[in-house]
């Protein structure tokens, strides 16, 4: 399991696969966000950025805010203070609307899907297209057959079978073609491997590799440090509502960032623990 | 096409590898779609015994269970079985077919519409008493008013329940006793309508469920759907196969319309033949045709149209239809102005088998027959799962028991304990099928 985390340095780094992204400009920047909640401080002066075609790994004991900040990427609760910004320049996300303009898709715990439709209605849930003022099934099952083989993860055997039928492996690939079928550019999981087997765990963490490698910017919040070192090429760390850490995965481990996730901060990091990720490269795909 | 939909092993993450009983899950899982892929016969046949047997029979065990009924009436009383009755059986079964599939557009939606009994009566009466002497408007001028009347109450509820946000159980149930009312009101307040009572005099209204096609209008009205429904069963399969996507196999398909022939075949050569005692009274009732082609439409409206599609979003995961940008609050209002639409209409074939509209009508049982038509059809009452065909098998059941019964000479009493056995089995058969179908899970 731990040998993936070499899949991490082997990909090309910073924003330069995404071509609407200038080198070396992180797709997303968050600049000093402060959120509240009545006297309570649920975020305060967090400054992260989130690179395009890289797995960025949010992490964090409960209340630490992670959902309070994906909320706030997302337009769905907007930020007391602070800024966002994308590509470069400053926005302002006040909606989920104005998210998803921008490209930025969340798939949710709950995946949002209908369990009594199947995966092309789903895909196609709110976008449907027509012909002749009727529904064009045919194309659209096609798109969603390119859209599902470009995430190249997770077989169906039937694109046309209820996603009430589906693994929870499964159902997070269609939440996620579903995301990236509107042109996201990042795309933030809440807890996608919670709840789910061992195989099934496998695959959405090859489904974040695969967005990442299509030049997707990934923002995954997990509580499974196992996952995170698995597929994440930066990590950011929250603590009470403040940014513990933040950085690349290679100056984190598992040690100093459970120490981060419980206390708020960390000791250096040693250099025995630092050689380790360079000994598997041979179990990257 | 691609090898994403081939049969065969999931691709599996190299990481990890799939413990034996997580990968025999999967195939488990992947047998219920088996029907979905399959390109020659037996492999479709295949496919279904499968899913039959992981609980997803579909309308099977319906179309069985009517076929038993049919026996057993038979068996008991030989008259059960002839043009005559059968017939009669069509044209009672209308607004019971009709009322159950307002009910599905409503059901669909996981909400119910208990007032569509009464909603249809003052839907019969409203065009009844514009078609009365002594100032007759004319026959399609008093229906369309009457389907309006229907469509306007259905709105106000349907604004009630998705603006205010109010339980649609208790604002239909205020409809129920409301509407009671006013049918009472234009009953009683109405110098046409004598005793509470409002007779058809137009004679269009009465043909509707009492005049019959030609014999020849007919037979040559059946060919003609046949052959185009066929060819659009036909178009369908080429159209996916010239787009490379997995259709149905022919044989299925020629099998399909010639099942469809057949039926047609039957209906009017039982239509067709003479019923009349004293003389001659042949031909298919008016309302067979005018129930298929709104079976039809809705049918289109549900399955290939995006509000259809949206009507089935909202009632699988009403979250997941508003963050997808569907407007709930209009697709749900229109849903209740259909419902109400339909029912009027169910109506207008009620009054038009009687004769008359008066204000003995009980439309609380009928509301109660309607619910039990689409459930017993198999349409869920818990929202997303049904079909507008639900209610023409499931009212067609419900008018069964009623004519079987009422030939055997049963009390009213043995038929309501009847209907009530008839409508848990179909709902526990239901239940314990899809128990059958979520354990393989």
């Amino acid at each position: 399991m731990q040998g993936a985390r070499a899949a991490s340095a082997a990909r090309a780094p910073g924003g330069a696969s995404a071509p609407a992204t200038p080198v070396g400009e992180p797709l997303l920047q968050l600049r000093a966000i402060n959120k509240s909640f009545g006297s309570v401080r649920a975020l305060s002066d967090i400054t992260m950025e989130v690179p395009a075609g890289q797995v960025t790994a949010l992490v964090g004991d409960n209340g630490a805010g992670k959902s309070t900040l994906i909320k706030a990427i997302a337009g769905i609760a907007p930020p007391d203070h602070g800024e966002i910004y994308w590509k470069g320049k400053p926005v302002r996300i006040h909606t989920p609307r104005d998210a998803s303009a921008l490209g930025i898709a969340t798939v949710f715990q709950d995946l949002a899907l209908c369990d009594n439709l199947d995966i092309v209605q789903n895909l196609y849930l709110g976008r449907e297209r027509l012909r002749a003022r009727t529904l064009d099934e045919n194309t659209m099952e096609l798109g969603a057959k390119q859209a599902l083989a470009d995430l190249s993860v997770v077989t169906v055997r039937s694109i046309r079978q209820l996603v009430a039928s589906l693994s929870g492996g499964q159902r997070q690939a269609v939440a996620v073609a579903k995301a990236v079928m509107g042109n996201a550019e990042l795309v933030i999981m809440d807890e996608p491997t919670a709840a789910l087997g061992v195989t099934q765990t496998a695959q959405v963490l090859a489904l974040i590799k695969r967005l990442a490698e299509r030049g997707i910017a990934v923002l995954v919040i997990s509580h499974n440090l196992r996952d995170v070192f698995e597929v994440a090429d930066r990590i950011a760390v929250l603590y009470l509502g403040r940014l513990a850490g933040e950085g690349p995965i290679a100056e984190f481990d598992t040690q100093n960032t459970v120490e981060m996730i419980t206390t708020g901060a960390a000791t250096p990091r040693s250099a025995a623990n630092s050689a380790a990720p360079s000994t598997d490269d041979a179990k990257d795909h | 096409m691609s090898s994403t939909l081939r049969p065969g092993e999931p691709t599996v993450a190299p990481a990890a590898a799939p413990s034996s009983g997580a990968a025999s899950e999967v195939i488990e899982e992947l047998t219920a779609s088996d029907a979905l892929v399959a390109e020659t016969f037996s492999e479709y046949v295949g496919g279904w015994w499968k899913r039959v047997r992981a609980g997803q029979s579909g309308i099977l065990p319906v179309l069985a269970g009517l076929v038993l009924l049919v026996i057993i009436f038979q068996v008991l009383n030989s008259n059960f079985l002839t043009a005559a009755n059968l017939t009669n059986l069509m044209t009672q079964g209308a607004p019971y077919i009709l009322l159950g599939m307002a009910e599905v557009f409503v059901l669909l939606l996981g909400e119910i519409d208990l007032s569509i009994g009464y909603v249809a009566g003052i839907s019969a009466t409203v065009t009844l008493e514009l078609a009365a002497y002594p100032h007759p408007e004319p026959w399609w001028v008093a229906i369309l008013a009457g389907l309006a009347a229907a469509a306007f109450l259905g709105l106000v509820q349907g604004t009630l329940i998705t603006r205010l946000g109010l339980p649609s159980f208790v604002v239909t149930l205020g409809g129920l006793l409301g509407f009671e009312g006013l049918m009472l009101f234009l009953l009683e307040n109405n110098s046409v309508a004598s005793g509470g009572t409002v007779g058809i005099t137009n004679n269009i209204l009465s043909d509707v469920v009492n005049g019959n096609l030609d014999p020849a209008v007919g037979w040559i009205a059946m060919i003609a759907v046949v052959a185009i429904a066929g060819f659009f069963f036909w178009r369908r399969d080429f159209l996916r196969r010239r787009a490379g996507l997995a259709a149905p196999p022919a044989a299925l398909t020629y099998l399909k319309i010639a099942a469809m022939a057949a039926a047609g075949i039957v209906v009017v050569w039982i239509c067709n033949t003479n019923r009349g005692r004293i003389s001659t009274l042949e031909g298919v009732p008016w309302v067979v045709p005018i129930t298929l082609v709104i079976l039809v439409g809705w049918t289109f409206l549900l399955g290939r149209t995006r509000y259809g599609r949206y009507i089935y979003a909202i009632g699988g995961n009403a979250e997941a239809a508003r963050r997808a940008g569907i407007s709930l609050g209009r697709i749900r209002t229109i849903a209740f102005v259909l419902t109400a639409m339909t029912a009027g209409a169910a109506g207008i074939v009620y009054a038009s088998q009687l004769g008359s509209i008066s204000n003995g009508m009980d439309g609380g049982t009928l509301v109660l027959d309607a619910v039990a038509a689409a459930v017993i059809g198999g349409t869920s009452l818990f929202g997303g799962r049904g079909k507008m065909l639900h209610a023409l098998i499931g009212g067609i059941i419900i008018a069964a028991i009623a004519n079987g019964m009422g030939l055997l000479g049963l009390s009213a009493a043995a038929q309501y304990m009847i209907t009530a056995l008839v409508l848990v089995a179909a709902v526990t058969v239901d239940a314990l099928s899809r128990r059958g179908a979520t354990s393989t899970r």
